[in-house]
């Protein structure tokens, strides 16, 4: 069969290429034309070239602060991922309090970013906080705006309380849409409990997991509202992650050529990351296939 | 093995069943002896997975007991029942092969790895599967991984009995029959007690020895494949089984004769004096069209199957099914309708009334 030629359908791609153009690659080229570039103010440019990717790429600063950053979503993946599945495991199938769990879990995901730091930041003070005075009673050291071990357990803590619901909430969609006659083969098989979490219940999660560890890692690899709220980046540059350090140099200290280079930097780690990890977990999903 | 023996077992979904209708199965009484093939028949609905799920133990009955030989296991677990379940939807384990698909339920239970690989090597060459062992279950098709569910239950031989919950359901028609003639086979050949659940009238009759007929939570009948044709227990039966069913019609019952408005028909034997609603029921396969002798009927439709035609007519204000064969005239005006007298049925408020021996 020949294929029709119709140019006109053109027209009908016109409004997304303008949406796109006009809520993306305007505003990023913006920020390429800032990141090869230097001002002394009243609109007079200077072409740098590579100058300040090269000044990026050597400074101490990002680096420590991309340290830092993946430090931070290696360590909340690596709870928010089990605990979620944790979860999800010992909540109910059905009935009511299967309702009740589910909206309880879904609570944390509603609050804002800056509410979430704000809770946090008056729950852990040692003068006035539930949990910073109490801590102090007991008699552990706890001071999250000296300490840097208590800064990083806050914010952490922090992430897993606002963020595993996400998780778990995934993790118990796959659950759920496991046919109940699996079990029942896995008890007349004998199966353990292990054995059915490691054959029957985390295969068919699998696909979901996927996702939830995309996404925890995406937004967690771009924190910046909670840790700004509650710890400042602080003490010292402690918690200072990627986009705190970012915004420090933009609006701190007005370094916007600086600033659109690691921007565009700290844009393309997230874009190559995310784009290995989608790869690498659908081959490993596809060569399952046919082993 | 064991003979499996239900004793007055009767389940409920509900928390506190108070009637008779709140119960999905009611009180059943059954033995499954020990290496025969049974099917279990009847509408969706009608308590046939009910009942199997009470033998292999997923559900225990609000009432009665389960014996396994002469043990009563109804306590007892699915898994120390050591029987074999294969569902609806083919259950397989993915991420395995189909090597460890087979092995599984012997390395859960700790036999030694010389005799698995035996055993599966065994089982695989039942099931036909010895090329695709180390193939990844994921993939296959629906056919093959219901090959695997039912060889992971045979793979174990000393199965108390091989379940069957609707187990060719997704399997597409031709693998169907090569399938169930497979599970014959291996039936003949082993001679597992087997439970075979469907509501397809076909698959029932060609697997089974006895056919366990159910209807509305109720065992109505259990029979040969030849009985229920012949000698449907209850209306359900003869309408259920035979395509189509049995033709159903009011009727006085008297001594050898039975009158259905005022038009008298000669039965096979004689019957007592019948009250309630009483019916006669003659197979399509029984009915003659003639042109004098029998009762008036219209020919509505006539639907040519192949092999027969299928008359679809109409006497005294009943519809009334007849299998002619092919070729033959059908009479066009004042057709009758004849009934060979031997093979009709007599029921009273459903059930078949025996007659006197002629």
């Amino acid at each position: 069969m020949e294929k029709t030629v119709n140019h006109k359908a053109w027209f009908l791609v016109l409004p997304v290429l303008v949406l796109v153009a006009f809520s993306a690659v305007i505003p990023l080229m913006t920020v390429v034309n800032y990141s090869v570039q230097d001002t002394f103010g009243n609109n007079v440019f200077f072409w740098t070239g590579l100058e300040w990717f090269e000044q990026m790429l050597k400074s101490d600063r990002m680096w420590n602060a991309l340290g830092r950053q993946l430090v931070f979503s290696a360590i909340i993946l690596a709870i928010e991922v089990p605990l979620g599945i944790f979860v999800a495991l010992n909540m109910p199938k059905r009935g009511f309090w299967a309702s009740v769990c589910l909206v309880l879990m879904s609570l944390p995901l509603l609050i804002p970013w800056n509410v979430v730091g704000t809770i946090w930041q008056i729950f852990a003070r040692v003068d006035i906080g539930l949990l910073g005075y109490t801590l102090r009673a007991l008699g552990v050291n706890y001071n999250y705006t000296q300490d840097f071990f208590a800064a990083w357990t806050t914010v952490i803590v922090m992430d897993v309380w606002h963020w595993t619901s996400l998780v778990a909430l995934l993790a118990y969609a796959g659950l759920q849409s496991i046919p109940d006659a699996y079990y029942q083969a896995a008890k007349i098989d004998q199966a353990s409990r292990w054995a059915v979490f490691r054959y029957i219940e985390l295969p068919k999660m699998a696909g979901v997991l996927m996702i939830a560890i995309l996404l925890r890692f995406m937004d967690s690899f771009m924190i910046y509202t909670e840790p700004f709220v509650v710890t400042g980046g602080g003490p010292g540059n402690a918690t200072t992650f990627l986009s705190i350090d970012l915004v420090k140099m933009a609006l701190g200290q007005f370094d916007l050529g600086p600033a659109a280079a690691f921007s565009i930097m700290y844009f393309l780690v997230i874009l190559v990351i995310s784009y290995v990890f989608y790869t690498v977990m659908t081959n490993l999903d596809k060569r399952d296939g046919v082993a | 093995m064991a003979q499996i023996t239900l004793k007055n077992i009767a389940h409920s979904y509900m928390d506190a069943p108070s009637e008779e209708a709140d119960y999905a199965l009611k009180e059943v009484d059954h033995v499954w002896r020990d290496g025969e093939a049974y099917a279990l028949l009847g509408p969706s609905g009608c308590g046939k997975t009910t009942l199997l799920n009470i033998v292999s133990g997923l559900l225990r009955p609000s009432h009665g007991r389960v014996l396994f030989g002469g043990e009563d296991v109804t306590d007892m677990p699915t898994a120390e029942r050591n029987i074999a379940q294969v569902f609806q939807f083919p259950v397989v384990y993915d991420t395995m092969t189909v090597r460890e698909n087979l092995a599984f339920p012997l390395k859960n239970r700790g036999i030694e790895a010389q005799t698995i690989t035996e055993r599966v090597q065994r089982v695989a060459a039942m099931i036909g599967m010895e090329d695709e062992l180390n193939r990844k279950a994921r993939g296959l098709t629906a056919d093959a991984k219901q090959k695997i569910s039912l060889g992971r239950g045979m793979v174990r031989d000393d199965v108390n009995a091989l379940l069957f919950d609707e187990p060719l359901t997704v399997i597409d028609p031709h693998m169907k029959w090569e399938l169930r003639t497979q599970l014959k086979r291996l039936h003949g050949q082993f001679g597992h007690t087997m439970i075979y659940v469907t509501h397809d009238q076909t698959e029932a009759l060609t697997f089974a020895d006895h056919v366990v007929v159910m209807h509305d939570g109720r065992v109505v009948q259990i029979g040969t494949p030849e009985e229920l044709f012949e000698r449907p227990a209850h209306t359900f039966v003869g309408y259920f089984i035979g395509s189509p069913g049995m033709n159903l019609l009011p009727a006085e019952v008297r001594g050898d004769r039975a009158v259905i408005d005022g038009h008298e028909v000669m039965l096979g034997s004689g019957y007592d004096d019948l009250s309630g609603k009483v019916e006669i029921g003659i197979r399509p396969e029984f009915v003659r069209l003639t042109d004098e002798g029998g009762l008036p009927a219209t020919i509505k439709r006539v639907e040519d199957v192949g092999r027969h035609r299928l008359v679809r007519a109409e006497v005294l204000g009943r519809p009334v099914n007849v299998i002619a064969d092919e070729g033959g005239p059908l009479p066009s005006e004042n057709a009758q309708v004849a009934f060979d007298p031997a093979r009709i049925n007599v029921y009273a408020n459903d059930w078949r009334v025996e007659g006197r021996a002629a």
